[in-house]
């Protein structure tokens, strides 16, 4: 039959055998988390060679930042990482006020810590739920969605938002926790413990789900730190380096918790080190609301914010990894530079690596356990 | 009832072959509405939540909605795909399961077509499903439903020859190729399951009935994540439609086949023989959706290498050993 050339031509046999069949998985796709496009080349069911492009997204957020005054940036955090608005927040304003030389009250520190482990929860679930639905197995999305509602309940009578909460200040927190709060989240973190369980028995313990993690898109320990990588992925690989921890800040040196690391550092370790955080996180959480002292929760501070002129940065463990903000101040209200370090964008840089000779079902699981979000890689 | 209008119609041959088509191509398509709002409402069981709920009491309309939007919509065909085969694929699928229905015997006498081979039959129509998701996957045009297809032909084909072997088992133990001869000797000697080399063989059924009709852990064809839909992708419309209920009829069909070889069909007490098969075939449906909303997907290797290096070889013994046991 002669293919007429404004008519798409159709498969044919000599091309899938000979150089392999390239597919186009996205931006538009189930399973790739916002707008990533993965251009595959497929030998059958083998990868044998992926590129991710990226930008989909872009919106120049390091630039407008550039225009607007200290504070009036800390809205565009929310839009980075938007599964967990709270640690960019934090990110910006400890940035912030490292440029300035502003201190933050106790109690706010103790309100920051109690919100970004509450955001960390919600973030992984987030992860659970759609890892879930990636391998197949639906009810685990609608599991952890119902306990992210609970999440996101809490958040939203603290801050008033679901999503993007904008509610860390330069200099601590805008208001103090509603009245009660405290049972509600103790109540909550109460009921969470029966339901990691209950993941447990879905997922964890599961033959299948076992069989489609284990031996899944190994990154060993010296391909994960020459790429750069951060947080789960990295503690997956064996390596125990968490801000929280090696660079504590906030009030995380008074608090208890252990950083789970595996040496597998393949989908399922990836997958094992968010389950353990998400226990550590409600122990952390319920050491700080035991410690939480009285106080003032906001530094005054000026209706014109100028910082000195020099260089500040910060880093934070966001749910997906180490999130930097490097800013530049001239003693101008406006910041001359600033630069996110996106924990999803120095992962993401790892995911071709990992395909290479996986299955095309396999992308989704390895990608999944990456855990990206498109807003902090695009930025 | 049947035996009623039966005498009226046995005198116009051709009539009554009519009818009971007639009969069975709506049956075939109204089962489906049924299982579908079954199904939806046991994932939402499971999954807590409350599945649909404003069409109809329950929501027992929604899939009739559904099913009328679909027929109202466009009818797209993509630009490339090869016309002719992504024309009748969705047709061939419903046509084989119908076909199936043909040999299928609710209760005595409820047969449309007694046919002494119905499990050969069975087998061998049930096969052209497999050559329609090739050729839906084929002529789409597009490279995810061609993927869907190919998984969808190894993995049918797999799983097809431990299904027949265990099968097999079922017909030499009780001696017949027949339907209604094998529920009448269960009938006089009890339900098959009972026996230990059928026990077996309806373990390995069930294990191949899921992989046949493409549920979790087996549905690779369509895996939404992966593939986006797998071979039928590109429907839409009617077509899709036509994948659909034939997907669901089969489901049907496969857990009434089973309750035909292996739980006696129609036989049970006091209640009466029609009732107590959809009773079988609907607790059994059940059964299959708590599969298939529990554990997650297999990949495509994991699945090929279950069914040649374990379902194949214990479905062979185990068919030795039914010939042993039931040959008299």
């Amino acid at each position: 039959m002669p293919v007429s050339p404004e008519k798409p031509s159709t498969l044919s046999t000599v091309e899938i055998l000979s150089q392999g069949m390239v597919i186009n998985v996205g931006p538009q796709h189930p399973s790739t988390h916002g707008v990533l496009r993965l251009i595959l080349t497929l030998d059958g069911e083998q990868i044998l060679q992926c590129e991710p492009v990226i930008g989909y997204l872009h919106r120049g957020l390091e630039k407008m930042m550039e225009r607007r005054p200290y504070r009036h940036n800390i809205p565009f955090t929310d839009r980075l990482d938007y599964l967990a608005a709270l640690s960019n927040n934090l990110g910006i304003c400890q940035c912030i006020e490292r440029l300035g030389g502003v201190e933050v009250p106790e109690r706010a520190k103790y309100i920051r810590v109690l919100l970004m482990e509450l955001q960390r929860i919600a973030s992984h679930l987030v992860f659970l739920g759609t890892f879930g639905t990636d391998l197949g197995a639906t009810t685990m999305f609608l599991y952890a969605f119902r306990e992210r509602e609970m999440v996101l309940d809490l958040l939203e009578e603290c801050t008033g938002a679901r999503l993007t909460y904008n509610w860390i200040r330069v200099g601590g927190v805008p208001d103090d926790l509603p009245e009660g709060f405290g049972e509600k989240v103790l109540a909550f973190v109460k009921l969470f413990r029966e339901r990691i369980e209950e993941y447990d028995q879905l997922l964890t313990r599961n033959r299948i789900f076992r069989s489609r993690t284990q031996g899944i898109g190994v990154l060993p320990k010296e391909m994960a730190l020459a790429y750069g990588v951060s947080g789960p992925v990295l503690r997956a690989s064996g390596v125990a380096y968490d801000i929280r921890k090696v660079d504590p800040y906030e009030v995380y040196d008074r608090v208890e918790f252990e950083v789970p690391v595996f040496d597998r550092g393949d989908v399922w370790a990836r997958y094992l080190v968010r389950m353990e955080e998400l226990r550590q996180s409600l122990r952390i959480i319920e050491q700080v609301l035991r410690d939480m002292p009285d106080g003032p929760v906001q530094t005054k501070l000026p209706k014109i914010f100028k910082p000195p002129a020099g260089i500040a940065y910060s880093r934070v463990e966001s749910p997906r990894g180490e999130l930097s903000f490097m800013m530049v101040s001239d003693g101008s209200p406006n910041p001359v530079r600033v630069h996110i370090r996106a924990p999803s964008f120095v992962n993401l840089s790892v995911l071709p690596r990992l395909l290479e000779g996986a299955k095309v079902a396999d992308l989704v699981a390895i990608l999944g356990s990456i855990d990206v979000v498109l807003g902090e890689i695009d930025r | 009832m049947i035996g009623a209008v039966a005498p009226f119609f046995q005198q116009y041959p051709l009539l009554w072959t009519f009818v009971k088509a007639v009969v069975l191509a709506s049956f075939t398509l109204v089962i489906p509405l049924a299982v579908i709002w079954v199904e939806r409402k046991v994932a939402g069981f499971i999954q807590s939540r409350l599945g649909p709920l404003h069409v109809g009491p329950q929501g027992t309309l929604q899939t009739v909605a559904d099913a009328l939007k679909l027929l109202l919509k466009e009818d797209i065909v993509p630009a490339g795909a090869d016309k002719r085969f992504f024309y009748i694929a969705p047709y061939i699928a419903f046509i084989s399961t119908v076909l199936s229905f043909m040999v299928l015997p609710f209760a005595p006498g409820w047969v449309a077509l007694e046919m002494n081979v119905a499990v050969l039959f069975v087998i061998g129509v049930s096969l052209f499903n497999v050559v329609s998701i090739l050729m839906a996957g084929w002529s789409s045009n597009n490279k995810y439903s061609l993927l869907g297809g190919l998984r969808a032909v190894a993995q049918l084909l797999s799983y097809e020859i431990p299904m027949v072997l265990s099968v097999l088992a079922v017909v030499f133990y009780t001696g017949s190729l027949s339907l209604t001869g094998i529920i009448e000797y269960q009938v006089k000697h009890g339900w098959n399951i009972w026996h230990p080399p059928i026990m077996i063989a309806a373990l390995i059924y069930f294990i191949c009935a899921l992989a046949e009709i493409n549920r979790t852990p087996f549905d690779l064809p369509e895996a939404e994540s992966e593939l986006v839909s797998g071979f039928n992708t590109e429907y839409s419309g009617m077509r899709f439609a036509f994948f659909f209920a034939s997907e669901f009829a089969n489901n049907f069909f496969i857990t009434a086949f089973a309750a035909a070889l292996f739980f006696g069909g129609w036989d049970g007490p006091v209640l009466p023989p029609m009732v107590w098969t959809f009773l079988k075939v609907f607790v059994m449906i059940f059964v299959f959706m708590w599969v298939r909303w529990t554990p997650p997907r297999l990949r495509i290797d994991q699945i090929l290498r279950f069914a040649w290096q374990l379902l194949v070889p214990v479905s062979l013994l185990n068919l030795l050993f039914a010939i042993a046991l039931g040959v008299k």
